[in-house]
């Protein structure tokens, strides 16, 4: 099942596909078309936990070597932004790029929960656009919030797709188009630390909630994107995610 | 909010605490001078611009009363006491003249980490551990005359072992929710814990760490080694 969260007539709502395309079904029955409703973060998201350097070939496209350990950062609530929505380029800003991700919701609590009894505490899965700006990128507790914590820097959605629907989340090619153009490409396979290992990692010293997110890390191919720009993220059976980038004139700066 | 820490109540607006906590790092002019020359050298390469910001996680959270384990392999943990501002209205872009205007009150922090002393790249399982952030209770914006002006005095088992004040933070509580609101917004019941002094003190199994500000309620957490 795919559930999205939006925003119609007053009110925030739970919607599923409608039975055409590019039509949403909302909770309370009404059907409407999906360009007609505001798209929020699927999920009111508790602790946000974001992979860096974790597929192979993009580590090495920004020169790092092999980890030992994961390496984890975390994200505010205020960073998110559902489909369809703006994130703002700050003027003179030389490299701003996007980073898609596939999402990993918690639906049970988890402490100390080894690999194999992993994915019982995986609810379902969502896309992530996790924006970066590396002009901010500074040399101490990298990546810093300024890089990676950014109003409406961390694009979620569409959809939560059940983790029963997606049977086997090691096997999903991700795709990324900057105005129909596919400029990044990669797979799930290729994962440094998979989905059973980050959930045994940080399980062994942080409680994870249902709710908290584990926004998995990026494959090579990140560009630069400026205003204007028409960001699509795409993961096998996920959806499609798109945003839009915009200058600092719309946030009145 | 995580196990064993119910949502934290307010006695003012608003009423109660988002749960999200923000720190500042190296924003006590201790901390910078304690790393001397080698703010300078790699990996860092120049002192920090923008405030160097971490979060305490909803794992983290717990009140005072509640006992901090200490991880096996680990014996010593850092206490890492702040002043903690409790956010009123929702602050973005704030210029610092304003800035008190979206504080609704004012809290003890103690940021518990497992001991580290490079901070490029520390892994989150340093900062992160279910219960590595107490959380005293909460004053009243009107109770705190200057919050610049607040002296925090750890004491560990009856003996003070660091007295900080506010007084020399690098950004001052207004510069810096300026400084942090200017790229994200901070929302009513954030709580963003204003800068540690350093060099940290360090607590053992069996002890018992009280911080205090005057006119706060003390912050006591006695600390356990964690049994699995």
């Amino acid at each position: 099942m795919m559930r999205a969260r939006v925003a119609y007539g007053g009110a925030i709502h739970e919607a599923t596909p409608g039975p055409r395309a590019a039509e949403l079904r909302l909770a309370d029955g009404r059907l409407v078309p999906e360009d007609a409703v505001v798209w929020l973060p699927p999920v009111e998201a508790g602790t946000i936990v974001a992979l860096g350097l974790n597929y192979a070939d993009h580590a090495k496209e920004l020169a790092f070597s092999a980890q030992e350990e994961p390496l984890v950062f975390l994200k505010g609530p205020g960073t998110l932004i559902g489909h369809r929505g703006m994130t703002r380029r700050p003027t003179g800003v030389k490299f701003m790029h996007y980073e898609c991700e596939l999402t990993v919701i918690i639906g049970r609590p988890a402490r100390n929960v080894p690999r194999a009894d992993a994915m019982a505490h995986v609810a379902g899965y969502c896309i992530a656009n996790d924006y970066a700006i590396r002009d901010y990128l500074e040399n101490w507790y990298r990546p810093n919030l300024r890089v990676k914590n950014r109003d409406g820097g961390t694009v979620l959605g569409p959809w939560i797709v059940d983790a029963a629907d997606v049977p086997d989340p090691s096997k999903l090619g991700l795709r990324t188009f900057v105005n129909g153009q596919l400029t990044q490409q990669g797979n799930t396979r290729d994962l440094v630390f998979d989905i059973p290992y980050l959930i045994e990692y940080l399980s062994s010293f942080m409680t994870l909630s249902p709710g908290d997110l584990i926004l998995t890390g990026t494959p090579e191919g990140v560009v630069n994107v400026l205003p204007g720009d028409e960001v699509v993220c795409e993961i096998d059976g996920l959806g499609r995610l798109v945003n839009t980038i915009v200058a600092d004139d719309i946030f009145g700066r | 909010m995580a196990a064993g820490c119910a949502a934290i109540a307010l006695e003012f607006e608003p009423f109660a605490l988002s749960g999200n906590v923000y720190g500042a790092l190296l924003n006590h002019r201790s901390a910078l001078a304690l790393l001397g020359a080698a703010v300078d050298a790699p990996p860092y390469k120049a002192a920090p611009r923008a405030p160097v910001l971490y979060i305490k996680p909803r794992n983290t959270l717990a009140r005072s009363g509640d006992a901090v384990q200490i991880p096996p392999g680990v014996d010593e943990l850092e206490v890492g006491p702040s002043l903690g501002v409790i956010i009123g209205r929702t602050a973005c872009r704030v210029p610092a003249a304003q800035a008190l205007d979206h504080v609704a009150g004012y809290l003890i922090v103690d940021d518990v980490s497992i001991p580290h002393d490079v901070f490029y790249r520390p892994s989150i399982r340093l900062k992160a551990r279910d219960g590595f952030c107490p959380l005293g209770s909460a004053v009243a914006r009107s109770a705190v005359a200057n919050p610049d002006r607040l002296t925090l005095r750890t004491t560990i088992d009856g003996a003070v072992v660091q007295v900080s004040d506010t007084a020399d933070l690098v950004r001052s509580v207004a510069q810096l929710i300026a400084d942090v609101t200017e790229f994200m917004t901070l929302a009513p019941g954030d709580v963003l814990a204003v800068g540690v002094a350093r060099p940290p003190p360090r607590v053992r199994a069996g002890q018992c760490v009280d911080i205090s500000i005057e006119g706060f309620a003390t912050l006591t957490n006695r600390f356990v080694a964690e049994s699995r």
